[in-house]
């Protein structure tokens, strides 16, 4: 037990940050404490290995994925900041906020919530998920149950539905598109305690 | 010159009160802990200080709250230590849920891939990022209320004098008089056990050797829990292990040989040190058959297993202590017991030890401190507060195997001592998780397709 100023002071930037990802300063000390937990060699960032060592994400299909959605490309460790932003996604969406076309997306938005998913499946960054990206997503859901000519047939029936103008790829649109009917807040927003 | 003479009478009393001191010290060392320790009885002087304890302890954590309400500081209480409240859905249902929201198709084709199968392994791997069960049992518990120890409370703050003073009088209190009183009587117990088991270790095998050994190890053990202030409240004492059996525990703290051993005689196991601990593992062995293993046997599994079946099979010989978690958790949850000691086929004794962090943490987190500097927490912390429960033996049932049986026991020790089951591996806090958990994640998946899939091929 004790104070959270403590910790709130050795965090640069709070108020930042709070404005940015809508955490509470709560939340942000909570989390501080777990990216302290993780970062064993106490160098102040993350590298991937230190994600590796949480072992449900290691038994996770696209653990892998995830983990590389903290790194920017070229970017080999993730500092405290970068650490809360991202995890900002998953955060409810916020109701009660007016939507205001001049102030940036919110992190937590729908729109943000579906760009994060679907650089998970667009690994190479070139704003489609091509049919070679979409078959390795099920290669590694899928591995060693089913064939590869399974996983292409899949593959091939995905597109099919979803790709609207033909050129064999999903765009963000197309993806945004098939996935209008599913309830992104609530099954992309993790409740936060407090 | 007229200065030396001055200081001679000085010099005469100052021997005198250091004299009479010590003999003070060491009668009321004597009497209050030693001969007890001998006869296995107790004066209920560690009751009351631990009644006398609890007390300030509260009033301690009053301050606090008090004092940080005052001065409108954010407290947060760790001892619930989630972050974020995890939904216990199974893969099976999350997806059938996203797909009923989401499918824009009849329900014919509801089995098939969908894009959005991915939230799910996308939620479930961002939660475990933000908290998860297995790295929070390696760290040390935290605490809901304040025990004067700095090292209990990570944010310990200058929030009252009185507190502090308080906090100040606790530290000379630990350091100045409790832990050299209980460092003299460390040695003095372990002194003891090396001399006495190499006396008997002359006499010739028989009822009078193994009655003296006993005894003599009782002894010295009482000594060493009382040198901890170790307060052990014993459960069920009539399902003490018997000879020719296994007694098996969870494992926190080195420590917990010594509540074990200091109620009763058991074989101990493990591979011979170098060093003080060496001398005092082959003193042990001369008295009465422990099983020490070489470095190098420790990795022949059958060798292992032989030794063990060969002592157990021997009923004048004492149950073996075995702890199968492998390495020390920290009191919170039981993990994966190793099969070893549950093939070999004997009565199983199963023990639950749990710690009362109240008064001190008792788990020993080999990554973050050594042996020595452990010991030392250990003895300047108020006092090491556990109740042990001896639990009914335990058998291998018919077409068990020794992995069931494992858990069967886990199951039952987690249950009486109040801790979390756990089916991860004790290990983990070193190694990483084997591929076949993740494939068990795959098949899972692969279950909800497959009934589709064969009908399309």
């Amino acid at each position: 037990m004790g104070s959270t100023n403590s910790t709130l002071s050795k965090i640069p930037n709070v108020e930042e940050l709070v404005q940015e990802t809508g955490f509470t300063p709560a939340h942000i000390v909570r989390l501080y404490d777990r990216f302290e937990a993780l970062d064993k060699e106490k160098t102040g960032h993350l590298r991937p290995q230190d994600f590796g060592a949480i072992n449900r994400l290691a038994i996770n299909p696209i653990g892998d994925r995830i983990i590389g959605a903290f790194f920017s490309p070229g970017q080999e460790t993730v500092d405290f900041h970068s650490f809360v932003r991202i995890l900002a996604h998953f955060r409810p969406a916020d109701k009660k906020r007016p939507k205001d076309p001049s102030m940036p997306e919110p992190v937590n938005s729908r729109t943000s919530k579906l760009k994060f998913a679907f650089q998970l499946y667009d690994q190479d960054k070139d704003g489609k998920i091509s049919r070679a990206e979409l078959l390795q997503v099920l290669r590694s859901m899928l591995e060693m149950q089913v064939t590869e000519e399974q996983l292409e047939s899949i593959a091939d029936r995905t597109i099919q539905e979803a790709d609207l103008d033909t050129d064999d790829a999903i765009s963000f649109e197309e993806f945004r598109k098939s996935l209008e009917k599913v309830n992104i807040d609530h099954k992309m927003s993790i409740r936060f305690l407090r | 010159m007229g200065l030396f003479l001055d200081f001679n009478p000085f010099d005469n009393l100052l021997c005198i009160l250091l004299g009479i001191s010590f003999t003070v010290w060491f009668t009321l060392l004597l009497v209050f802990i030693i001969v007890p320790a001998i006869f296995g009885v107790s004066f209920g002087i560690r009751q009351l200080y631990m009644k006398t304890l609890l007390k300030i302890f509260e009033w301690a954590t009053h301050r606090i709250e008090r004092g940080a309400k005052d001065n409108n500081h954010l407290l947060y209480k760790p001892y619930s230590n989630a972050i974020i409240a995890k939904e216990p859905t199974s893969l099976e249902e999350e997806i059938k849920e996203i797909r009923r929201s989401g499918s824009n198709r009849d329900l014919d084709h509801a089995s098939e891939f969908e894009m959005s199968d991915i939230f799910y392994f996308c939620r479930q791997g961002v939660e475990s990022i933000m908290d998860d069960e297995v790295t929070k049992r390696f760290s040390a518990e935290e605490l809901e209320s304040w025990n004067l120890l700095t090292r209990s409370n990570y944010n310990f703050q200058h929030i009252s004098l009185r507190l502090t003073v308080l906090w100040g009088l606790g530290v000379v209190i630990r350091y100045g008089f409790l832990l050299p009183l209980r460092v003299t009587l460390a040695f003095t117990g372990v002194g003891l056990l090396v001399v006495l088991t190499s006396i008997i270790g002359f006499l010739p095998n028989g009822r009078m050797k193994n009655f003296l050994s006993e005894q003599v190890h009782l002894m010295c053990y009482r000594i060493c829990v009382r040198a901890l202030t170790a307060i052990i409240t014993y459960h069920d004492s009539e399902n003490k292990p018997k000879n020719g059996g296994i007694c098996v525990a969870n494992h926190t703290s080195p420590i917990d040989v010594i509540i074990l051993a200091s109620d009763g005689c058991y074989a101990m196991v493990g591979q011979i040190h170098g060093g003080l601990m060496g001398v005092i593992q082959k003193s042990m062995v001369k008295a009465c058959p422990h099983i020490w293993f070489e470095r190098s046997e420790v990795k022949d599994r059958h060798l292992v297993a032989k030794r063990l079946s060969d002592h157990v099979e021997d009923k004048t010989k004492l149950p073996i202590l075995i702890f199968p978690e492998g390495t020390c958790i920290n009191n919170t949850s039981v993990m994966m017991f190793k099969k070893g000691s549950f093939e070999i086929g004997s009565t199983v004794y199963p023990v639950a030890i749990k710690y009362d962090p109240r008064f001190g943490d008792a788990f020993w987190n080999s990554s973050q401190f050594g042996m020595v500097n452990y010991l030392l927490r250990m003895m300047s912390s108020w006092a090491i507060v556990c109740s042990v429960w001896y639990l009914p033996p335990m058998t291998r049932e018919e077409g068990e195997d020794a992995v069931q049986f494992a858990n069967r026991v886990k199951a039952a020790i987690a249950r009486q001592g109040g801790l979390v089951d756990l089916l991860w591996d004790g290990g983990l806090k070193r190694g990483k998780v084997k591929d076949t958990f993740k494939e068990e994640q795959q098949k899972l998946y692969s279950k909800i397709k497959l009934p589709v899939i064969g009908r399309e091929v």
